[in-house]
């Protein structure tokens, strides 16, 4: 009986192992870039695709340039043109241009693109011209894993009009062979008096990173650097400096907005946790590399990555680009929540509240949409849940350059990174630090508004004035909070409001 | 025969005239009365409201107005000296006449984009050859990018080396149509050679030289692609020009209707500003 069982076993065993990878190798054969994998069942796998027939179709998608995002969207449009014998035409396009690309068709009533990528915080303005996404993908499997946040980041009162493909949020990414050093960690006691740690607050993370700078501390022959950090204006620095003012202004105690006081429309951006925070940031400018202060995000990307600094803090891509085989700092990172502080602004009662305090910032990321207009829809939308399969989707987090970043919950299993080579230590640190955020119940979430655009830009010249020594910090907060204002009469408070307080439900957690 | 047929074969001029320069214009005013912007998608009519804003509530564009006009002065003084001492230069018979005038064009034949993204990566602070340079050379590196006085250097040095040729061009063109005669007359009078140039030389190319710097004048004060690949403006604000921000306010904040007003006010400025500009010129540098 106890041979039989243990046959029975060994059989059904041999099946669960194999059969997978017998359907892998019929699809990773002419897909190696889901060898990993294999094709892996669902409405949207290759299997599924195959099945489908687009042929003398077109499919129109506008996306961002090569690589970030522009890469898997033309690999995904190349398989899927194969799968279903559609011919699909992808533009790339610079990041600053993709909002004008699409609104200004979209205003004049065309659809020269069937798919449009753009960033999340574009929905408010873009909605009315995307067709939302059909029940039918809302409810598959694939789309059933993707977390609560950002299933809320890609709808809008209740509606999907943007289909995932990306999960974003900004975190602490620091030297772990240096920060876990018992000998720096002995040297910077005796320096400072203070433990090297992972900084567990912004003036703890400036100290550290004052301390690290200038000075060759991983023995290459080359100077280091304290930090990387996005700061040139107009290239995503207002989301760095909200991910640095989070923990000074977002008071679990007020709840009723971070950007705004819902109430009262007020804009909170020149309160004394921005000031903060902004001053910190005008501190920083001394620890980052040369020419730190003109660094966008693909310098930073590349300054991290390249292993220039000790820290650094924005979306995913610096830290995956770091885990690559091919990095000098391959598994010599670790991945922490941002930083917090040890006051925060209470609105309410005009002072400080002492006390640790820690806000993860759910920045936007790459979102895209199928147009109204358009002549494809459920090609269109065929397409996306294509993208954004589980094959797919487990290839593309991999790889640095994609841009594409964890949304599931099954991204936040340590196995997923420790089969593309990742240190189980640092697996592990980095899918917690995911978890931790998308737990917390005292997130900020981007500004989705009319006219977010002006918003951010006034944020970031006046931001950008400050780093550059044109303005002292609460000048310059106080100048973006006077243009708020004036943004605001122009669109209307109450139209703002309307939109700020679906944001702001998701953030005092009503949603 | 009906003298009016005549009328009938300047339509097509007319037509391509009121559809290339009247029509733009016009409408371009007529959006500029308008609150067009991502949340307004319509051409509403807002009265002078955008035309108040500008002149009573935005001083960067003043600011970038201002900027725009050193830079561009600026940029525009350094090519014509350049450019008149390099025409001179091969004016004259030298050796390798040729081969000196193909290599003095080739930075207007690059792509300016392109030459500025080669020239950020040399002026990159921490990565880039130049700072390496003078390190080896024992100076301190110095901050092309990120000091707001130094990079409005840089953005003027990338402009110099890329527009330059065009000056050179246009002014060794004026240099071989001079008559030689008062050369000649010059010459049999002794005149040394500085005397020649400035009572010869300088004169002489006074009408050329004006439309030169009027030309490269007009062509810099559009100046954008360097200040957007080189230092989108930064830091902060301290290299942003009119151009520049009227691109942020019209394509990356979408406010179309206040665009269109910075730049039908933008063009007025400039044609009254060039008009006085070339009126100075003349009366400075033409001596009846």
């Amino acid at each position: 009986m106890k041979t039989i069982k243990t046959c029975v076993t060994a059989l059904i065993s041999a099946l669960l192992v194999f059969s997978p990878v017998a359907y892998a190798d019929k699809w990773s054969d002419q897909f190696p870039h889901i060898k990993a994998t294999g094709d892996i069942p669902g409405d949207c796998s290759y299997e599924s695709m195959s099945k489908k027939n687009y042929k003398g179709k077109t499919l129109k998608i506008n996306t961002h340039a090569v690589p970030v995002m522009g890469e898997p969207t033309a690999l995904h449009a190349e398989q899927f043109a194969k799968l279903t014998g559609a011919k699909v035409d992808v533009t790339h396009t610079p990041a600053g241009d993709l909002y004008a690309k699409a609104m200004v068709p979209f205003q004049a009533g065309q659809a020269p693109y069937d798919i449009v990528f753009g960033f999340s915080n574009f929905i408010n303005d873009w909605r009315r011209y995307l067709e939302p996404v059909p029940k039918k993908y809302v409810e598959m499997k694939q789309m059933k894993d993707v977390t609560p946040s950002h299933i809320g980041v890609a709808s809008w009162d209740g509606v999907m009009y943007q289909f995932p493909v990306d999960g974003d949020r900004h975190y602490l990414k620091y030297r772990k062979d240096v920060i876990d050093n018992p000998e720096y960690q002995k040297q910077y006691k005796e320096a400072t008096g203070k433990e090297l740690r992972v900084p567990q607050t912004w003036k703890e993370y400036g100290e550290m990173a004052a301390y690290f700078n200038n000075w060759d501390w991983d023995g290459d022959g080359e100077k280091e650097y304290g930090s990387a950090e996005v700061m040139k204006k107009d290239d995503l620095m207002y989301a760095a400096f909200y991910s640095r003012s989070a923990a000074y202004s977002k008071n679990p105690k007020t709840p009723g907005g971070f950007f705004f006081d819902l109430e009262t429309m007020k804009p909170l951006i020149n309160n004394p946790g921005f000031v903060e925070a902004l001053t910190d940031w005008v501190e920083a400018t001394k620890y980052v590399p040369p020419g730190g202060i003109n660094f966008g995000l693909g310098d930073e990307i590349g300054s991290f990555g390249g292993g220039q600094t000790l820290f650094s803090f924005s979306w995913d891509d610096a830290f995956v680009a770091a885990m690559q085989p091919d990095s000098p700092i391959n598994n010599k990172v670790g991945a922490a929540q941002l930083p917090g502080a040890m006051k925060v602004w209470n609105r309410k009662t005009n002072s400080w509240d002492e006390g640790f305090n820690q806000a993860p910032f759910f920045v936007w990321g790459w979102a895209v949409g199928v147009a109204k207009k358009s002549k494809e829809k459920e090609m269109a939308f065929d397409y996306l849940c294509f993208f954004a399969n589980e094959a797919n989707h487990q290839a593309d987090i991999g790889i640095g350059r994609f841009g594409v970043n964890p949304f599931r919950n099954d991204d936040f299993k340590v196995d997923v990174w420790t089969q593309i080579g990742w240190d189980k230590d640092i697996a592990k640190s980095y899918v917690d630090t995911l978890a931790q955020m998308e737990q917390s119940k005292n997130r900020v979430f981007p500004l989705r508004v009319p006219g977010t655009f002006e918003f951010n830009a006034a944020l970031a010249t006046a931001a950008a004035k400050a780093l550059a020594g044109q303005l002292s910090p609460q000048a310059a907060l106080d100048e973006a909070a006077k243009q708020w204002e004036d943004i605001l009469n122009r669109v209307g408070k109450d139209n703002v409001r309307k939109a700020y307080a679906v944001g702001v439900a998701m953030e005092d957690n009503k949603q | 025969m009906n003298f009016k047929h005549k009328f009938v074969f300047l339509f097509p001029g007319l037509f391509v005239l009121i559809g290339i320069l009247i029509f733009p214009i016009i409408f371009t005013i007529r959006l500029s009365l308008s609150g067009w912007n991502s949340y307004t998608p319509e051409m509403n009519f807002i009265g002078i409201t955008n035309y108040i804003r500008l002149f009573t509530d935005d001083p960067r564009f003043w600011e970038s107005f201002f900027r725009l006009s050193f830079l561009s002065v600026t940029t525009v003084i350094l090519q014509y000296i350049i450019g008149f001492a390099l025409a001179m230069m091969v004016w004259r018979e030298i050796k390798f006449k040729r081969f000196f005038r193909v290599i003095f064009l080739v930075p207007m034949m690059t792509t300016p984009v392109i030459m500025t993204v080669i020239w950020r990566t040399f002026f990159h602070e921490s990565l880039g050859p130049v700072n390496d340079l003078l390190g080896g050379l024992g100076v301190k590196p110095i901050l092309w990018l990120s000091d707001p006085v130094i990079a409005k250097f840089t953005v003027i040095i990338v402009e110099v080396w890329q527009w330059t040729p065009f000056m050179f061009l246009l002014l060794l063109a004026g240099l071989l149509s001079l008559p030689k005669e008062p050369f000649l007359a010059a010459a049999i009078d002794g005149a040394s050679p500085f005397r020649k140039f400035v009572y010869v030389t300088f004169p002489l190319m006074a009408p050329i030289s004006i439309g030169a710097i009027i030309i490269r004048l007009i062509e810099a004060s559009k100046i954008m692609d360097t200040v957007f690949v080189l230092t989108s403006g930064g830091p902060g604000t301290a290299t942003e020009t009119s151009s520049f921000y009227i691109y942020i306010k019209g394509l990356r904040e979408f406010q179309m209707g206040y665009a269109a007003t910075l730049s039908f006010t933008y063009l007025v400025i400039m044609i009254i500003s060039l008009t006085i500009i070339a009126k100075v010129l003349t009366k400075l540098m033409i001596k009846e």
